[in-house]
């Protein structure tokens, strides 16, 4: 796999009047990438995705698509990127394929390949059977897969996906994960989600940004290798003072999450679990669950947003 | 090439929806009624009227009346040009393909012409339909079609341009007709003004220079008004829209 860089963004910065959405973000993106947007909501996420794909203007800074600089040769990048909005940018009142045939021509797909280009994209998405329906009579999940059809009708070096996964049904996020892992084989891949197990089992690298600024940029793989200790959530019905909880043998760390949670943090190598549940047994704290916290991810993310967490797993 | 793209697209999309089709038949249901009432009068014998002349009275009557009812429609043919595209968020799609603002503009544009020129076709067939019965004057016939045409261009223009100023479709309709009907009668402001002021106003007013083609003078000044008229209210869609992209 050749290793060049698709997309670079220097100091990119986007002020809404006085509001600055966006604040000097810098990163870069390979062939072969797929690198997640994590963020909470507002931080900047969609803003940031826009002016990748030149529908706004950024304030300052520089985005370069595969070698062509977005604002000095707007054409050149454009007709590398497949970008699909949080809301699929759907015509109602066109049939899927008379939708995706604009799309094509509007990526200046050439006309000898229209036709071509249009049947892979829907074989793809799983729309072979809905090439003659009217794109308002079809559901929500159809609309998304629609979108991201759009996105890769012309083969685009980068494809640009604002959370492609909502609304969908379990086995349709399935499809549309194993889309996206399959694009990253050839194209760049980036995408936004506020789902941190789907940045986890999709994504190879993430980027978290908050409040507009970049606050960690990081191979996924790492992260895994860095995580040596365990971390798990209790839940006591008569839980004793954190201090009791600190002093059970191999508990590094505990944290409150209310009256009767705690996230515990045990030592690298220690059975803290074991003897915890000991501990909860022999004194009467009611122990009732006891279940490994979600993961790394979550952890990296709550200590960096220091906010509420985002559902580990919440599909609409 | 990309234009044509657009446009085709843009007038296939107005033919799938209910308002094209009600506006195409209202406006020609409207249309016979006067043309009716205006052969009727020219038959009456004995009158005033018929000393003008058939193409005089009947043909330039109706194009006329067809000037103000478009006034009042064409609003509501523009309104979702723009508006609906920023309302739904298909604007994203046209604007992260590879294609420019002016591209974008100019293909709704001529989409939507595409669209009046329809109806334009359907106005002419009442005055050809006399052909069958008697001689029409075809030069002034020529220039009251090619006034229509113009006027359509102009409102479709300037409703373009409001649509692009809000996300809400029926604010754009309204605020369009709002600024077409200034344009219609701004000539009227001119009966206060000096002579110098009454000049401006009154070269702005679209019922002049529609009247004065209306009339079977062909005359540059008035084909000037209308393309200048067109050219710059494209040109402040395409401004506006990149303010969008920049400022927004």
């Amino acid at each position: 796999m050749p290793q060049d860089t698709l997309i670079a963004v220097e100091h990119l910065t986007r002020y809404y009047g006085a509001h600055c959405a966006v604040s000097d973000l810098s990163f870069t993106v390979q062939r072969g990438e797929i690198l997640g947007f994590l963020g909470p909501n507002g931080a900047g996420k969609t803003t940031t995705m826009q002016m990748l794909c030149g529908v706004l203007a950024p304030s300052n800074g520089r985005v370069t698509i595969a070698g062509h600089d977005l604002a000095l040769d707007p054409r050149g990048a454009k007709q590398h990127i497949g970008y699909l909005p949080e809301h699929p940018p759907l015509y109602y009142d066109l049939t899927v394929d008379q939708y995706l045939n604009f799309c094509a021509q509007l990526r200046r797909v050439p006309s000898a390949e229209r036709a071509a280009a249009v049947a892979r994209s829907k074989h793809r998405c799983g729309l072979e059977e809905a090439g003659g329906r009217l794109i308002g009579n079809l559901s929500k999940g159809f609309h998304q897969r629609i979108g991201v059809a759009q996105a890769i009708i012309h083969a685009p070096a980068v494809v640009i996906l604002d959370e492609p996964t909502v609304g969908l049904d379990p086995s349709q996020i399935v499809e549309i994960r194993g889309l996206i892992r399959e694009l990253g084989d050839v194209y760049s891949v980036i995408l936004s989600t506020h789902i941190l197990s789907e940045a986890q089992t999709v994504c190879s690298r993430v980027l978290i940004i908050d409040e507009g600024k970049l606050i960690l940029d990081e191979p996924l793989a790492g992260l895994r290798d860095a995580d040596q200790e365990q971390v798990f959530v209790i839940a006591l019905r008569h839980p004793p003072p954190l201090a009791a909880l600190q002093a059970v043998a191999g508990v590094a760390e505990v944290h409150a999450i209310d009256a009767q949670r705690f996230r515990i943090t045990g030592r690298a190598g220690s059975d803290s679990a074991v003897a915890l549940s000991e501990s909860a047994a022999a004194q009467g704290w009611g122990l009732y669950e006891l279940a490994p916290s979600a993961g790394t991810l979550e952890e990296i993310y709550l200590q960096l947003t220091r906010g509420e967490p985002p559902a580990p797993d919440a599909h609409p | 090439m990309m234009v044509f793209t657009i446009a085709g697209t843009e007038l296939r999309r107005m033919f799938q929806t209910v308002l094209a089709w009600a506006v195409l038949a209202v406006v020609q249901f409207l249309l016979a009624i006067f043309f009716f009432m205006l052969l009727w009068k020219f038959l009456e014998p004995g009158t005033a009227a018929a000393a003008r002349g058939l193409t005089d009275i009947v043909v330039t009557g109706t194009l006329q009346i067809a000037g103000i009812v478009l006034l009042l429609v064409s609003p509501l043919l523009t309104m979702r040009l723009f508006s609906e595209e920023q309302r739904s968020g298909t604007m994203q799609l046209l604007s992260s393909a590879p294609i420019s603002l002016t591209e974008i503009v100019l293909g709704k544009y001529l989409g939507v012409l595409g669209f009046l020129l329809c109806m334009l076709g359907m106005i002419a067939l009442m005055p050809l339909s006399l052909l069958a019965g008697t001689a029409l004057d075809m030069g002034q016939l020529g220039a009251g079609l090619l006034a229509l045409g113009l006027l359509m261009a102009a409102f479709a223009a300037v409703g373009l341009f409001v649509s692009t100023l809000t996300d809400q479709p029926a604010l754009a309709a309204i605020g369009g007709f709002a600024a077409l009907f200034i344009l219609w009668i701004i000539h009227i402001a001119a009966y206060s003004g000096g002579e110098a002021v009454a000049a401006v106003f009154s070269y702005l007013s679209l019922l002049r220079h529609f009247d004065g083609l209306l009339d079977g003078y062909f005359s540059s000044v008035d084909v000037v008004y209308f393309i200048l008229l067109i050219a710059s209210f494209l040109a402040l869609s395409v401004w506006r829209l990149d303010a969008r992209r920049t400022y927004h």
